[in-house]
C-alpha cells in the first residue's frame, strides 16, 4: 500500500483502523492481515510496544495467566524484555503489517456510515471499523513545572549501566521510580523525590530495597516533597539544578540529570471526548464494553489494557477474537476448552457460559466477580463432584485451598467425637481460615450429600480478596464469624453466632504492639485469627513470658470470667489480627449459655494451675536455683525474637551435643544438588542452643509474597518449598528476613558415593549442568525423601533437631489446644 | 536437648531428646547389659571339655559373633556418610557405642584369656586400641562441644581470624610512631604469633612462649618515658594488644577443640582397618588349621 497516495484519498476506506501498536493491537493487525482486510494500524510513538519497550534492558516479562492459551498468531511467552520485542518484530516481518508511526488519534467521530479518526497533524481517515488498543501507559504524565522540557530532564531509564558519576534525582515513589533509582546506586549520587509521606503505593521487596539501599548509604530520599521548576545552570559541576518544597521549605538540588517516573494520565478523558460511556462515574472505572468488546458506539471496539485487561496474553488473545467479531465468524474464547474440560464431569452438553451462570447464581461470593474475574478464577480452581461421606480435608491438614458450595450439603468437625458440629450449604464456602492464619486446618469437612465445589488455590483468591472488596468484606465477615465458632461458639445458637460475629471487630497489631496490658480493665475477649502473641508479666522487676498463643486460639478470658483485672501483658510476636468480642457482650453471652460458663470456668481453672506454677518456676530463676540464661521464659524471649513466632517448623542446634562434624550440611547438600540449604555455623545461640541459618517454614511466608512465576508453595505437611519454575529473579531471598534462601547452581542427579569413594574420601564427579542457570534454593524439609529431614538423621549425636513452636513453648499445658491462653 | 537438663523434668516433657547415650530410653545399652549378662551365664554354666579357649565349641560361637561384630561396627563408618539411607545415625552411634564394648567382653571370653605371640593376640591388642580411642572419643563428645560454645559464642574462627588481622594491621601502624623498643615488640608478637601451627600446637591449645602475651607483657613496661602525646596513643595500643591477645587465645582454644574432637578418630580408623586385616587373617589360619 502506497502511504503517499492515502494520504491524499479520502476516499480510502478502510474495514478496520487498530489505534496503538502493543501487543493487542498487533495481534489484532496480525489477524486482519491473515483474513486479507483493508486495515490500518496507526502507533503514535516511533516504534512498537512502548510499555514493554520502556522496561528496563533485560526485564523477564511474565506470561500470565499462564494456564490460558493463546490464539492468534502473534508468538508469545514468558522471556526477557528483548527476546519478546525481537520476536514480535519477526512477526510483523512476516505478516507484512501496514504500520504508520508517529500518527497520534486525537479524535474519533461518529459517520453516518463508519467513523472517522482524526489525527494530531490534522489528517482523517474513514473506517468501518476502529479498534482502540493503545493501553494505559501511552500518556506519560510530564514534569508540569517550569524548565520540565530541558533535554535533562527525561521520562524513561532504557540502560542504568550507561550512568556513571553522575547525580541523578528520580522523581516519583511508585514502583517504577523506586526500581529506576536503585539500579542506578552504586555508580551514581541517587536522590528519589517522592511528595507521598512514604513509599506505601511500592511493592514490599523494592520498599525493601530501598530502605536498605538508603541504610547503607547507596541513596538518600525527601519525603513530602514536590518539584516547583528546573533550572539550567551555566557554570559548575551541575548542568540543572531542581527546585523542590518540601515540608522544611524550598530547596534547591543540583543535579545532572532527573528522571520523572510520574505515571500515565488516565484515558478516561480522552474515550469521554470520543462518546465511549464508562460503567461508574468512578474515575477509575473501565468503559462498557459487549461480550465482543464493542463501545457504546457502533463499530468502535476497545481491547487490552484499555478495556481494563492488563495482561499480555489477554490483550493478544483480544487482538485475535476482536477481528473475528469484526468479521461476523463464531469465536470462542481462548480459554474455553479448558473451562469444558473443567465442567466435563457435570455432563458433556453442558454449555460453559450456563454452567458458569449457574455458579454465580448459585454462590453469592462468586456473583460479585465480572465474566472475565469468573472465567479466569475457575480456570485456576478445580471443579469437583464429591459423594455423600467423601472426605474433603482432616482436620489438621496443612492444604490451603479455599472452597465455594455449588450445591450440595456438608458436615464440618471440629472436635474428635465424630458428631457434625455445623453444617454447610449450597452456596457458602469454607476453608477460608487457611487464608488468613496459615496454619493447620480447624476441623474436618466431609460431605452429607452429593456437592458439586470450586476448589480454587489460595494464592488465586488472595489475588482477588486484593481487588474485588465486596469479596474482602464478605471473607472478613466469615472470618469473624468461624473464629467465634471455633474459639467459643460450639453450642451457640446460630442466631446468636450472627449476632456475635456481627458486633465483633477486627483488630491488626504490629509485631510488638500490646492487645492489652497487666493490670488493665478487662475490655473483651481476643481471638487470635492470624499470627501469635505472647502472654508476659512483670516478676521481679522484669518482664517474663510466660506463654505463647498461637492463631486459633484466645486470649483475654481470665480477667472476663474473673472480673479481675488483666493478668499479664499481651504483645503481637508477629504481625497479627485478632478478632475483638466486647467484655459486656460477651458476659451477656456467657450468663445465657451454662455450656459456655463451664467451658471457660474449667479452662480458667487450668491456666490458674498452669500460671502458678510458671510463675514459681521464675521466681526460682530469681532466687538463683536455677540459671537466668536457662530459665523457658528467657528462651522464649530469644526464640520469639529469631522469628519462631511465625514459624511452623524450626531447626536448633543443641550446640552442648554438636561435634562440628558438619554431617548435617554435608547431608543436606548431598541430597539436593550440590548446595546445603543449611548453614550449621551461623546463626544466634542462646542457652546453647542455636538458631541456624535454615528455613523456619513461615506461617505466611516473607518468600512467597512477591514471587513473579508464583513458584513457592506450601506442601501438605507444612513444607514451604520453590519448584522448577524459578526464574531466578531474587525476589525470594531479598523477602527473607532470616536470610536462609541463596541463589545456586542445582546440580540434578548427583551419584551416590560408593563405597570406595566413601572410604578414600573421594566426591563423585559431578557432570556439570547443562542448565547452570541459579536459581533460588532452600530447605524443603525433605518433603519428598522418606523418613524426612536429612539434617536430623545425618546427626551422629541427635544435636541437630526440628521443632514445631508450639511443641517448644506450648509446654505450659499444650498450648495447640484451642484457647489456651493467659490473661 | 539442654534445656531440659537445666529446667525441671516436666518442662522438658515434651522435647527431651535423647543423646547418644540416652537414645530411645537407653535401648543400646540394656541390649548390651543383657547381650554381656548372657556370654558370661554362657561361659559360667558350659564348661566345655578341652577348657575355655577359641577352639571350643563355645569358643568358636564367641568367636564367630565377635567377627560379625566387628564388621558390623566397621560398617557404622560407611553408614554415617550415607545420607540417603533410611534412620537415624544417631541410633547407629549410640549401638556402635553400646554394643562396641559388650563385643569386647565377649571376645575376652573368646580368648578364654589365653593370650601369645599369635595373629589372635595382635588382633585382641589392635581391638583394645579401637575401643579405648573410641571411649576417648566418647569423653570428647560430650565435654567439648559445650566448651567450644563457651569460648566462641556467636563467633565463628573466620571472624575471629579477621579480627585479629585488622588489629595485627592497626597495632602496627600505631606502633610506627611510637620509639624503636615498643614497634620492635609489637612487630614481633604480629608476625611470630602463630595459631594452630602444626599438630602438636593445635592438640595443646597454645604456643610455648607466646609473643602475643610477651608483648602484652612487655608493653607494659615501655610507656614510662613517652610524651603526654605518644601516651594516650599508647594507650590505644595497649587495649588493641590485648584485644589481639584475648582473641587469639579463643582461636587458639578453638583450634584445640576442633583437633580434640577429631584426633582420636587419627587412631581408632586406621586401627579399624589393621584390626580388620589382623582378623581375616587369624580367621583364615583357623581354617587352615583345623
Amino acid at each position: 500500500m502506497d502511504l503517499v497516495l492515502n494520504r491524499y484519498s479520502p476516499d480510502e476506506r478502510y474495514d478496520v483502523i487498530i489505534v496503538g501498536a502493543g501487543p493487542s493491537g498487533l495481534s489484532a493487525a496480525v489477524r486482519a492481515s491473515e483474513q486479507g482486510m483493508n486495515y490500518l494500524l496507526l502507533e503514535a510513538e516511533e516504534e512498537p510496544a512502548g510499555t514493554i519497550r520502556k522496561y528496563q534492558r533485560g526485564k523477564h516479562v511474565m506470561a500470565e495467566p499462564r494456564g490460558l492459551p493463546l490464539q492468534g498468531a502473534l508468538p508469545f511467552a514468558a522471556a526477557t524484555r528483548e527476546d519478546v520485542l525481537e520476536r514480535w518484530e519477526e512477526a510483523m516481518a512476516e505478516h507484512r503489517i501496514e504500520v504508520r508511526y508517529e500518527a497520534r488519534v486525537i479524535s474519533v467521530n461518529r459517520l453516518d456510515q463508519g467513523l472517522e479518526v482524526v489525527l494530531a497533524d490534522g489528517e482523517k481517515l474513514v473506517a468501518d471499523h476502529v479498534v482502540l488498543a493503545f493501553g494505559v501507559q501511552g500518556n506519560l504524565r510530564k514534569l508540569d513545572v517550569p524548565g520540565g522540557d530541558l533535554p535533562q530532564v527525561q521520562y524513561q531509564l532504557d540502560d542504568p549501566e550507561a550512568y556513571r558519576n553522575e547525580t541523578i534525582v528520580v522523581v516519583g515513589g511508585g514502583d517504577s521510580g523506586v526500581e529506576n533509582a536503585l539500579a542506578l546506586t552504586g555508580r551514581n549520587q541517587v536522590i528519589v523525590v517522592n511528595r507521598d509521606e512514604d513509599f506505601s503505593h511500592c511493592r514490599e521487596s523494592n520498599l525493601s530495597q530501598l530502605t536498605e539501599a538508603r541504610q547503607k548509604g547507596a541513596l538518600d530520599w525527601l519525603l513530602e516533597t514536590t518539584p516547583r521548576a528546573v533550572e539550567r545552570n551555566h557554570q559548575g559541576e551541575f548542568p540543572i539544578t531542581l527546585v523542590v518544597s518540601t515540608p522544611e521549605g524550598i530547596e534547591r538540588i543540583p543535579c545532572h540529570r532527573i528522571i520523572a517516573r510520574l505515571g500515565a494520565l488516565p484515558s478516561r478523558p480522552l474515550l469521554e471526548k470520543f462518546g465511549i460511556d464508562f460503567q461508574t462515574p468512578d474515575p477509575t472505572a473501565l468503559p462498557q464494553l459487549s461480550p465482543r468488546y464493542e463501545s457504546s458506539i457502533p463499530g468502535l471496539y476497545i481491547i487490552g489494557a484499555l478495556g481494563g485487561y492488563p495482561l499480555i496474553k489477554q490483550g493478544i488473545n483480544q487482538g485475535y477474537e476482536v477481528i473475528e467479531h469484526i468479521l461476523g465468524n463464531p469465536v470462542e474464547p481462548a480459554d474455553a476448552p479448558l473451562l469444558r474440560e473443567k465442567f466435563a464431569k457435570l455432563g458433556a452438553d453442558l454449555d460453559i457460559d450456563e454452567a458458569l451462570a449457574k455458579i454465580q447464581r448459585g454462590v453469592p461470593l462468586l456473583a460479585q466477580l465480572n465474566t472475565l474475574q469468573l472465567r479466569e478464577l475457575v480456570l485456576e480452581s478445580n471443579v469437583l463432584l464429591v459423594n455423600p461421606g467423601d472426605i474433603i480435608f482432616k482436620r489438621n491438614d496443612y492444604s490451603t485451598t479455599f472452597y465455594s458450595i455449588v450445591e450440595g450439603d456438608l458436615d464440618v468437625l471440629i472436635d474428635e467425637d465424630n458428631i457434625p458440629d455445623a453444617v454447610l450449604k449450597a452456596g457458602e464456602f469454607f476453608g477460608e481460615m487457611a487464608l488468613v492464619s496459615g496454619r493447620r486446618r480447624p476441623g474436618t469437612v466431609r460431605a452429607r450429600t452429593r456437592c458439586l465445589l470450586i476448589e480454587t488455590p489460595r494464592q488465586a483468591m488472595l489475588k482477588l480478596i486484593g481487588s474485588v472488596p465486596a469479596i474482602r468484606r464478605m471473607l472478613d465477615e466469615a472470618a469473624i464469624k468461624s473464629a467465634v465458632l471455633i474459639c467459643i461458639g460450639l453450642s451457640l445458637k446460630e442466631e446468636e453466632l450472627d449476632s456475635l460475629a456481627r458486633s465483633a471487630v477486627l483488630r491488626q497489631y504490629a509485631a510488638g504492639d500490646e492487645l492489652f496490658h497487666e493490670g488493665d480493665e478487662a475490655d473483651g475477649l481476643y481471638l487470635i485469627q492470624r499470627g501469635s502473641v505472647t502472654v508476659s508479666r512483670m516478676i521481679g522487676g522484669r518482664e517474663v513470658v510466660l506463654f505463647y498463643v498461637a492463631a486459633g486460639n484466645y486470649v483475654g478470658e481470665m480477667s472476663l470470667i474473673s472480673g479481675e483485672p488483666r493478668y499479664g501483658t499481651v504483645r503481637a510476636a508477629v504481625a497479627t489480627e485478632a478478632v475483638f468480642i466486647e467484655a459486656a457482650r460477651m458476659r451477656e453471652i456467657i450468663d445465657r449459655n451454662p455450656e459456655i460458663r463451664a467451658a471457660l470456668d474449667e479452662r480458667y481453672m487450668q491456666h490458674l494451675q498452669e500460671q502458678e506454677m510458671r510463675q514459681q518456676m521464675e521466681v526460682s530463676v530469681d532466687t538463683g536455683t536455677m540459671s537466668v540464661q536457662g530459665s523457658p521464659s528467657n528462651l522464649f524471649s530469644f526464640l520469639i525474637q529469631q522469628g519462631v513466632g511465625e514459624a511452623t517448623d524450626v531447626l536448633l542446634i543443641d550446640e552442648s551435643l554438636c561435634v562440628r562434624c558438619n554431617y548435617c550440611e554435608q547431608a543436606c547438600a548431598d541430597t539436593h544438588g550440590g548446595a546445603s540449604r543449611l548453614d550449621r555455623d551461623t546463626g544466634p545461640i542462646f542457652a546453647n542452643i542455636r538458631v541456624p541459618t535454615s528455613c523456619r517454614h513461615c506461617e505466611h511466608p516473607h518468600c512467597m509474597k512477591d514471587c513473579p512465576p508464583d513458584a513457592i508453595h506450601r506442601a501438605a505437611h507444612g513444607e514451604v518449598y520453590i519448584d522448577d519454575s524459578c526464574i531466578g529473579c531474587g525476589n525470594c531471598q531479598q523477602n527473607c528476613p532470616y536470610d536462609v534462601i541463596q541463589m545456586a547452581v542445582v546440580q540434578h542427579d548427583r551419584p551416590e558415593r560408593s563405597l570406595w569413594q566413601i572410604m578414600l574420601g573421594i566426591q563423585p564427579k559431578v557432570t556439570p549442568a547443562v542448565d547452570s542457570r541459579k536459581v533460588a534454593v532452600k530447605c524443603d524439609m525433605c518433603k519428598d525423601i522418606a523418613d524426612g529431614p536429612v539434617c536430623v538423621r545425618a546427626c551422629p549425636v541427635g544435636a541437630a533437631l526440628r521443632m514445631k513452636p508450639e511443641e517448644l513453648m506450648g509446654y505450659a499445658g499444650g498450648g495447640t489446644l484451642p484457647g489456651v491462653g493467659g490473661g | 536437648m539442654q534445656v531440659a537438663g537445666r529446667c525441671p523434668a516436666w518442662v522438658g516433657a515434651s522435647m527431651q531428646r535423647g543423646n547418644i547415650f540416652d537414645y530411645r530410653n537407653y535401648r543400646y545399652f540394656k541390649l548390651a547389659v543383657i547381650l554381656i549378662l548372657l556370654a558370661l551365664a554362657a561361659w559360667l554354666l558350659f564348661d566345655p571339655a578341652v577348657g575355655h579357649y577359641g577352639g571350643s565349641w563355645l569358643g568358636y560361637g564367641f568367636g564367630t559373633l565377635s567377627a560379625f561384630m566387628v564388621l558390623w561396627m566397621a560398617w557404622y563408618g560407611v553408614r554415617k556418610r550415607r545420607y540417603r539411607g533410611t534412620g537415624a545415625t544417631q541410633g547407629w552411634l549410640s549401638a556402635h557405642i553400646y554394643l562396641g564394648t559388650a563385643m569386647t567382653v565377649i571376645v575376652t571370653l573368646h580368648s578364654g584369656f589365653h593370650f601369645d605371640f599369635n595373629v589372635a593376640t595382635l588382633a585382641y591388642g589392635l581391638l583394645l586400641v579401637v575401643v579405648v580411642s573410641g571411649f576417648f572419643g566418647n569423653y570428647a563428645y560430650m565435654i567439648y562441644p559445650r566448651q567450644m560454645t563457651d569460648n566462641m559464642g556467636e563467633d565463628s574462627l573466620d571472624s575471629l581470624l579477621l579480627r585479629i588481622a585488622e588489629a595485627d594491621k592497626l597495632a602496627r601502624q600505631i606502633a610506627l610512631q611510637m620509639p624503636d623498643d615498643i614497634n620492635n615488640v609489637v612487630a614481633r608478637a604480629c608476625r611470630e604469633t602463630t595459631i594452630g601451627l602444626g599438630v602438636l600446637e593445635q592438640i595443646r591449645g597454645y604456643q610455648p612462649d607466646c609473643p602475643s602475651a610477651l608483648a602484652v607483657e612487655q608493653l607494659g613496661g615501655l610507656g614510662r618515658h613517652l610524651s603526654s602525646d605518644q601516651r594516650t596513643l599508647y594507650h590505644e595500643l595497649y587495649s588493641i594488644m590485648v584485644r589481639r591477645q584475648s582473641l587469639v587465645k579463643r582461636a587458639r582454644q578453638d583450634l584445640m577443640y576442633r583437633a580434640r574432637l577429631g584426633i582420636w578418630l587419627y587412631c581408632h580408623v586406621p586401627f579399624t582397618f589393621a584390626l580388620l586385616t589382623a582378623l581375616m587373617a587369624h580367621v583364615v589360619s583357623v581354617f587352615i588349621y583345623w
